[in-house]
């Protein structure tokens, strides 16, 4: 063997080597989740059932077909044999596999009926998908909040290490965590009514093998009741957008009691909350704090479509940088569009979304970063006024 | 079946004189109505167009190699993703088919030429426009279409960039062509078919293309409807798949696969007529059950019709909606069982050999196969809940239309090169292309079964850290892929350059009028047409 050869032997194993010691395959999944309610595991059993068929009937007919390569060769002398039609065989050959067939769709049936049965429900939750990010509402409790990615910027875009820095500079639950995770009750019926403010989306969780469309205009069932407290992640499964692969889903499943504490604290908060807004009404910021506040609400909230640099992604997502809206235009008409958004463009509105304050805060920093100057400072009351709450 | 006649000498004067001299240059191929020049035309551009779509898959691969945003943003990596999805449906597997069907059909039944051979040449030259306007979305300020292949509204209509309207205008003329095609192909078949050759007696190959021709026919129509309600959503104020005027995003996705479903079908049958014209070549035995493929082939196309909401059991379907068209997709299973079963019937007891279109055609038999089990695995509405939208799904398709469509065409494209030619193909060289391609597309393909198992989606451009070991296996597997082949292409214009002299029938078990005609098939076959028994 040349040195040449040896080098590239040498080369190939290492470059191999790497590639299965880059990281741990010990926590590879190769299965379907087996999840943790009764439909999930149903699912898994059907899934396993399909599989171990499927891997079967692969064994006898690609055996047949391998049986003739290595023994129906003309090389090993084999002479064509001339049958080329049995009517008998044909018959057999359709009447097995449907009977194949039923014996796997009955129990697809059954666990079909189970998965649609959305009576009975103690909790009922509506959730609506919205580019990029998902709001739960809680019937019947007055709670409801967005639930929005929480992995940082720098992560996904590579700036916490180099190219070939990998996995190490992501967390452990990288594009699979949000800042407000759904919670729901364990062992309880909990009844989804699932919907769209603006494209189609879809809420999966695999754990709870529930995956149904948003569509916009229309409202969707379906139904999970959860033996085991934790918490569960999922994403959005149908194309939205640009951020589709940005939007995942978390819920934490808490035992009873910690689910009722966990009501009774949202309760507090909202209430808190409500306080804040009204006394917000009366104060007055300064400009630091507007400009701080501002910065930190368009960075969470703003950045993905306009980008940092308020430079934008034309044509879709225009600049605001020198935009007329954020520079000569009123500062009514710019509340307006961040509170209630454009229809018939990705603009939606952040009224329900950001706190009178954060509004305010970050129209002010529309209107005086990356050199727009204008010195306008908007207050909480001028948002309730132009957002026509 | 024999032949009496076989006449392509230039004593058999036609009544259109020129019409037995081709023209040179540029204009041999502009104005050509011959139905081998507009084969060769369909297959080198459906060959381009593989490239170029292969080309955007690496380039979604090369994203997909770690975790992190690295190469492109994610805009564009969705219109990376939908102009792959396009291109490869649209601009390599249907016009390859058609390619085949051109310089094959007329062949294989006794005919001179397809039935309408001028609007064979419009319905080609339409083509590079169509391609043209799609690609040329890249350059344009807002991008390609960012929508997916399947440009589900509203996010195709409303919330679509500005190259919508370009993007329904190419999809008007792929549809303009196909029908043409289509037509011909059905025309063709019903009326030029030697004395003697009954439909029953026609080649397995002819059939699967006479009923692809009617499904086209069936559903372009349909196409083309929904991607005009699409445009005038867009731009005119209708509300087809606006719920705020009164219409349905749904309805947008029932039209779609409507159209859609038969669609795939398209894509596969003429594979399985290609097979069954091949694997009995090399067996040195008649194709198992004839009668059977005919009945299973048209029960395919039939049940095509009625299996649309199949892709569709999680957008909010009654349970009856669901039952049926889980049952109605189960049973699909059966005739296209029965096709597998055929195959290996006919290999049973053969006297094989292993030349690269044999290859080619058992790999297709084993790995179409697999896709055809996920298909089943899928159609369990249960479970596609929770397969549906992820890389199980892009397995399952990629296994039917690159190790199933594509394996076929390879397979059929090195079984008549020697016809097309004249010459043999080097066959080392053309195994290197089977071996490295058979690897590197299992590589490349089958880990998705396993991430889209583990819950990865499909369409994203970056994903958790779960996914990162088999998307990096994924990737080089994709690159090799790709890379495998130019091989075919070296493989081509070495054959076209030069070569061993092809005899008419250079395949000692290989059947049918085609191979009673000279090496390379004479500009003009069968100007008298011959008699088969």
């Amino acid at each position: 063997m040349s040195r040449g050869n040896q080098g590239w032997l040498m080369g190939g194993w290492l470059f191999f080597t790497g590639l299965l010691s880059s990281s741990a395959w010990a926590d590879t999944q190769l299965n379907l989740t087996k999840g943790v309610t009764a439909v999930s595991r149903e699912v898994y059993d059907l899934h396993m059932l399909a599989l171990y068929i499927c891997t079967a009937i692969g064994v006898v007919v690609f055996g047949a077909m391998f049986w003739s390569m290595a023994f129906h060769r003309k090389s090993k002398g084999a002479k064509a044999a001339d049958f080329h039609e049995s009517t008998k065989v044909e018959i057999l050959w359709t009447a097995i596999p449907i009977v194949i067939l039923i014996a796997m769709a009955v129990p697809a049936t059954s666990t079909l009926i189970d998965m649609e049965n959305n009576d009975n429900s103690e909790v009922t939750i509506q959730i609506t998908g919205s580019q990029w990010k998902w709001h739960y509402k809680y019937f019947d409790q007055g709670i409801e909040y967005y639930s929005v990615l929480s992995t940082p910027r720098e992560e996904y875009e590579n700036q916490n290490g180099s190219f070939s820095g990998n996995g190490n500079a992501k967390n452990e639950n990288y594009l699979l965590e949000v800042d407000k995770p759904l919670v729901i009750p364990a062992n309880k019926k909990v009844r989804f009514l699932i919907t769209s403010d603006d494209v189609i989306h879809s809420w999966w969780v695999p754990a709870f093998a529930v995956k149904q469309d948003a569509n916009p205009g229309f409202i969707n069932e379906a139904w999970t009741n959860v033996d085991e407290p934790g918490v569960y992640r999922g994403q959005c499964a149908e194309l939205c957008g640009k951020d589709h692969g940005f939007m995942p889903i978390v819920v934490e499943v808490k035992s009873s009691d910690d689910y009722d504490a966990w009501l009774n604290e949202q309760h507090a908060m909202t209430a808190k909350a409500a306080d804040a807004e009204k006394e917000s009404l009366s104060a007055s910021m300064n400009k630091d704090e507007l400009m701080q506040l501002g910065e930190t609400t368009y960075m969470a909230y703003c950045a993905a479509c306009h980008q940092p640099t308020g430079l934008g992604l034309p044509p879709a997502f225009p600049a605001l940088k020198g935009s007329p809206v954020a520079t000569t235009g009123s500062v009514a008409e710019h509340i307006d569009i961040v509170f209630n958004g454009r229809a018939g463009t990705g603009m939606q509105g952040y009224g329900k979304q950001l706190s009178l304050k954060e509004i305010a805060a970050v129209v002010t920093y529309e209107r005086n970063a990356w050199g727009n100057d204008t010195g306008d400072l908007v207050q909480s009351s001028d948002v309730k006024a132009a957002g026509g709450e | 079946m024999t032949t009496e006649t076989i006449n392509e000498s230039l004593d058999d004067v036609h009544n259109d004189d020129h019409h037995d001299h081709k023209m040179t240059g540029i204009k041999r191929w502009l104005y050509t109505t011959n139905h081998k020049d507009i084969g060769t035309l369909y297959l080198w551009f459906s060959f381009i167009m593989l490239l170029t779509g292969g080309a955007l898959a690496m380039v979604i691969r090369a994203e997909l190699f770690q975790p992190g945003l690295q190469i492109v943003e994610p805009d564009f990596f969705n219109q990376l993703t939908t102009v792959h999805g396009l291109i490869m449906v649209f601009g390599a597997i249907m016009p390859a088919f058609t390619g085949f069907a051109n310089w094959m059909i007329p062949m294989m039944i006794g005919a001179p030429d397809m039935a309408l051979p001028r609007m064979n040449n419009w319905s080609f030259w339409i083509l590079p426009f169509a391609f043209a306007i799609l690609l040329g979305s890249f350059f344009m300020e807002s991008g390609a279409p960012n929508f997916g292949w399947t440009f589900y509204a509203p996010l195709s209509t409303t919330y679509s960039n500005g190259s919508t309207a370009f993007f329904v205008f190419a999809v008007h003329i792929m549809g303009i062509s196909s029908i043409m095609g289509a037509i011909n192909i059905v025309v063709t078949i019903m009326n030029l078919r030697a004395p003697g050759m009954t439909y029953m007696k026609m080649p397995l190959f002819v059939w699967t293309f006479f009923i692809t021709g009617y499904l086209l026919i069936a559903v372009m129509p349909v196409l083309a409807g929904v991607v005009t309600m699409l445009l005038t959503d867009t731009y005119f104020g209708t509300s087809f798949f606006d719920a705020a005027g009164g219409g349905d995003p749904v309805m947008f996705q029932h039209i779609f696969w409507f159209f859609g479903h038969p669609e795939v079908y398209i894509m596969i049958l003429p594979a399985f007529g290609i097979v069954s014209t091949i694997i009995p070549a090399f067996s040195r035995k008649k194709l198992f059950g004839y009668s059977s493929m005919v009945y299973a082939t048209s029960s395919i196309a039939l049940l095509s019709f009625i299996v649309w909401a199949h892709h569709m059991f999680t957008t909010g379907m009654p349970l009856f909606g669901e039952l049926f068209f889980m049952y109605c997709t189960m049973l699909i299973a059966v005739p296209t069982g029965v096709k597998v079963f055929n195959w290996v019937a006919t290999m049973w007891r053969g006297s094989l050999t292993f030349e690269t279109p044999m290859l080619f055609s058992i790999a297709f038999v084993i790995l179409f196969t697999i896709g055809g089990f996920s298909g089943l695995m899928l159609a369990l509405t249960p479970v596609d809940f929770q397969y549906h939208d992820t890389y199980f799904v892009v397995a399952h398709f990629h296994y039917v239309l690159v190790t199933g469509s594509l394996f076929s065409i390879y397979a059929g494209a090195y079984f008549w090169l020697p016809k097309w030619t004249g010459h043999m193909y080097n066959e080392s060289l053309a195994k290197w292309h089977f071996w490295c391609s058979l690897i590197s597309v299992n590589l490349l393909f089958f880990p998705m079964h396993f991430l889209g198992l583990a819950g990865m989606p499909r369409r994203i451009p970056d994903y958790a850290l779960q996914f990162a070991d088999f998307n990096k296996w994924v990737s080089i597997g994709g690159f090799a892929f790709g890379l495998s082949q130019l091989i075919f292409l070296a493989v081509v214009i070495k054959c076209i350059k030069g070569g061993d002299k092809a005899p008419a029938k250079p395949w000692d078990g290989a059947e049918g009028l085609e191979w009673t005609v000279a090496s390379p098939a004479p500009y003009h076959t069968f100007s008298t047409p011959p008699k088969v028994d």
